[in-house]
């Protein structure tokens, strides 16, 4: 009894917090849009009885989705998303790998507070970071200030308000994510095997790509998924460093839902980014699967 | 020609294959290498032996070229390695933790090193199949590591070592990680590989019995120097310190101060007990004797197949009275020397000391299976009296701790030729200890 319990707890949790308001989106995205509060119909009313519930499931039907595929500014939005995501996650690896990999090769008492300056900008807001951003790179900004005064440009570069921004905030902002998976493979990987490849006829460069990639690429796909799957539905990031022509779904979401008020529609778009997400999240966990089975 | 003994240490026409000239070892202040000059020759087993951090790894981690000697060099056939990079070097290493290629197959990675040297993709399969046939790993192939069992990873990293065909190969502790019953096979089965693969086999252990098993010459080392280098027999039965003598196996230590004894009678030999019995009296019939009934029947029935029946028994011929004298009595009671080690004990008789040792400090080194204990006092040169504090059971064979009239225990060990029960001396039974004259080394270090 007690047992059942404790298992029961997490469902219940689960399903409250997760499954509930998953299906109160999903009602609203087959609902219409109206002038009220709230701005949809129909609503629930139990005290009608079972008419009334009939009543409320023949208004329900799936013409927001519809609606998606007639503006092509929805494909697009999502398909921008997809690719500054699977961009900015690549360069986030380009630029995370080297630092895990000199974090796995610095002497052990150093890893401790390597580490802990991984983590550390996890310690201020997220907001005020990006923000801080925005100084950076504005036309007035430090970088550009730095830049003249050592003479490297003559005039101020434009970076603020474009996609070079949004990459900039992006690989910022989820360095960690990426670098800590790729740091916790490399550091379990013996020494040993380098010293063997070298051993056997590797140069040091081939060694790297012939043992420490393929042993790393647990941490890596890791590393990939946690940067990809939440950058696709980043809207900060594109909002306040991007410019008007950026485009990404999780702004397009926010300005449905905020200055079209119209939740139905908003809710149609976050329900179809959530199946976009769902098959790399499905993926991420094949991929840890398969890893513990490896370790096994 | 006839197969002579293969000792090409002693011949000084052989070309060493290593040749280690005046090496030192130095990480900042840490001496790991002490000025070191050695040779390993072609085909040979050598093993460094000694314990944790005396250097011996540091050794085979310059040979494999993963580290450089501060001073002086190391020479493969005569040619310099320093410069020579690990991947370009004749020489493989079997690694400690075998260091196997997680994520590729058995037979990825045997074939890994020759992949490395571009050879064409038959040869490495014939390769491959030849060193999983050496190992008997056929039909783990296309298993990844973790799939295998401690024994034959070994046999894995093994065969991956070898399939370079090196000049040299390096084994770190290669049976360290497995149990005893399994690590004796392997040696016996490294012996084999080696013989077969006529590779020169440099090995690096902490386990002595693992060293003397496998290994043609071993090298005792103590902090970063060879203290000793020779057969494993030399080693254990002609150690040249007390180092060696305490690190290979088990020893009594008995120090004193060397008198050399010349011509004259020493009280302490025994006297030469009264004259052999006379040997006919004495000879007993071994052979078993036929009785009345199987007389009978030879007779009868038996002399048609096999002849007649010989009166006389067959018998060992009689012991010839003068070997008999000469091997149970009388010692070699001149010459050597006596070395005075304690109050009140008397002097140890070494007959193979070296009589110029006189009124030295010398240590007689003497492994316990090369003492005698009995519980009535012994005809022989050195016998002293003590009693039984330790027995320890070993099965084959039991080690007593005879401790002294001055408080010194000696380590006495017997074959266990006759059951448990049938043992008569126990615990706190007052017992002689007897050696022969020849039965230690004085050592002077």
């Amino acid at each position: 009894m007690r047992r059942a319990i404790v298992i029961l707890l997490p469902y219940l949790w689960l399903v409250a917090l997760f499954l509930v308001p998953f299906l109160i989106v999903f009602k609203i995205s087959l609902s219409d849009g109206a002038i009220s509060i709230p701005p949809y119909t129909p609503t629930l009313d139990l005290s009608d009885g079972w008419e009334g519930i009939k009543a409320f499931f023949a208004e329900l039907d799936f013409d927001n989705y519809v609606f998606l595929t007639t503006d092509d500014l929805y494909w697009k939005a999502y398909l921008s998303s997809v690719r500054i995501a699977a961009i900015a996650t690549l360069l986030t690896l380009l630029v995370g790998y080297p630092i895990a990999y000199a974090m796995a090769s610095a002497p052990v008492h150093w890893r401790p507070l390597l580490i802990m300056l991984v983590i550390l900008p996890f310690w201020t807001s997220f907001l005020i970071r990006v923000y801080s951003w925005m100084g950076i790179l504005a036309t007035g900004g430090y970088l550009n200030q730095v830049l003249l005064s050592l003479g490297v440009i003559s005039s101020p570069l434009t970076i603020l308000n474009t996609d070079t921004a949004v990459y900039i905030g992006i690989v910022y902002t989820y360095m960690p994510f990426m670098i800590l998976p790729i740091y916790a493979t490399l550091e379990r990987m013996d020494d040993s095997l380098l010293e063997a490849a070298e051993d056997l006829g590797c140069s040091r460069i081939k060694a790297f790509w012939l043992i420490t990639v393929p042993l790393s690429k647990s941490g890596i796909v890791a590393g990939c998924f946690l940067v990809f799957i939440p950058t696709v539905g980043e809207f900060v990031i594109p909002s306040l460093l991007g410019g008007s022509d950026t485009l990404m779904i999780g702004k397009v979401l926010w300005e449905e839902f905020f200055n079209n008020r119209d939740w139905p529609v908003a809710s149609a778009v976050a329900i179809v980014l959530l199946s976009i997400i769902v098959v790399p999240i499905v993926l991420f966990q094949r991929n840890l699967e398969k890893q513990r089975e490896a370790e096994r | 020609m006839l197969q002579t003994v293969f000792e090409p240490w002693n011949d000084p026409n052989a070309t060493p294959l290593i040749q280690f000239r005046n090496v030192t070892k130095r990480f900042g202040d840490f001496v790991a290498i002490d000025n070191q000059s050695f040779d390993i020759y072609e085909k040979e087993f050598f093993a460094l032996l000694g314990p944790s951090g005396c250097g011996k790894t540091t050794m085979m981690r310059m040979l494999a070229g993963f580290e450089t000697p501060t001073e002086g060099s190391i020479l493969l056939n005569g040619q310099d390695i320093a410069p020579i990079p690990p991947n370009k070097r004749a020489v493989n290493m079997m690694f400690q933790s075998y260091a196997l290629f997680p994520h590729l197959t058995v037979w990825d990675n045997i074939a890994f090193g020759l992949k490395r040297d571009g050879m064409p993709k038959l040869d490495i399969k014939a390769r491959v199949e030849e060193m999983l046939k050496l190992t008997r790993l056929e039909q783990f192939a296309k298993r990844k590591p973790h799939q295998i069992s401690g024994g034959q990873r070994q046999r894995v990293a093994l065969a991956r070592s070898l399939a370079k065909a090196p000049k040299l190969l390096l084994l770190d502790e290669p049976m360290g990680a497995l149990d005893a019953k399994l690590r004796q096979a392997t040696q016996f089965e490294l012996m084999d590989i080696q013989e077969k693969t006529g590779t020169t086999f440099v090995i690096v252990t902490h386990d002595q019995e693992e060293a003397m098993t496998v290994a043609s010459r071993v090298a005792v080392m103590d902090t970063g120097r060879i203290i000793q280098a020779d057969t494993p027999r030399v080693i254990y039965e002609d150690p040249a310190s007390r180092y060696v003598a305490d690190f290979i196996g088990e020893v009594n230590l008995f120090e004193g101060v060397a008198r050399a004894r010349g011509g004259e009678p020493d009280p302490a030999a025994p006297r030469a007990p009264s004259a052999p019995a006379p040997a006919n009296a004495k000879a007993p019939a071994r052979m078993a004797q036929p009785n009345e009934r199987g007389k009978w029947l030879h007779d009868r029935l038996l002399k048609y197949f096999v002849g007649p029946r010989a009166e006389a028994p067959r018998q060992l011929p009689p012991p010839d009275p003068e070997t008999l004298a000469a091997k149970d009595s009388q010692p070699e009671t001149e010459g050597g020397i006596a070395i005075d080690w304690a109050e009140g004990q008397p002097p140890l008789i070494a007959s193979n000391g070296d009589p110029s040792l006189e009124g030295q400090r010398v240590t007689l080194a003497m492994r316990p299976e090369k003492l005698a204990i009995s519980k009535t006092k012994p005809e022989a040169v050195n016998a002293l009296q003590g009693k039984v504090i330790d027995i320890a059971y070993l099965g084959n064979l039991s080690t007593y701790h005879v401790k002294l009239a001055n408080g010194v225990i000696a380590k006495v060990q017997m074959a266990n030729t006759r059951r448990v029960a049938q043992r008569d001396i126990t615990w706190e039974d007052t017992v002689w200890i007897s050696f022969r004259e020849t039965a230690g080394v004085v050592l002077t270090e």
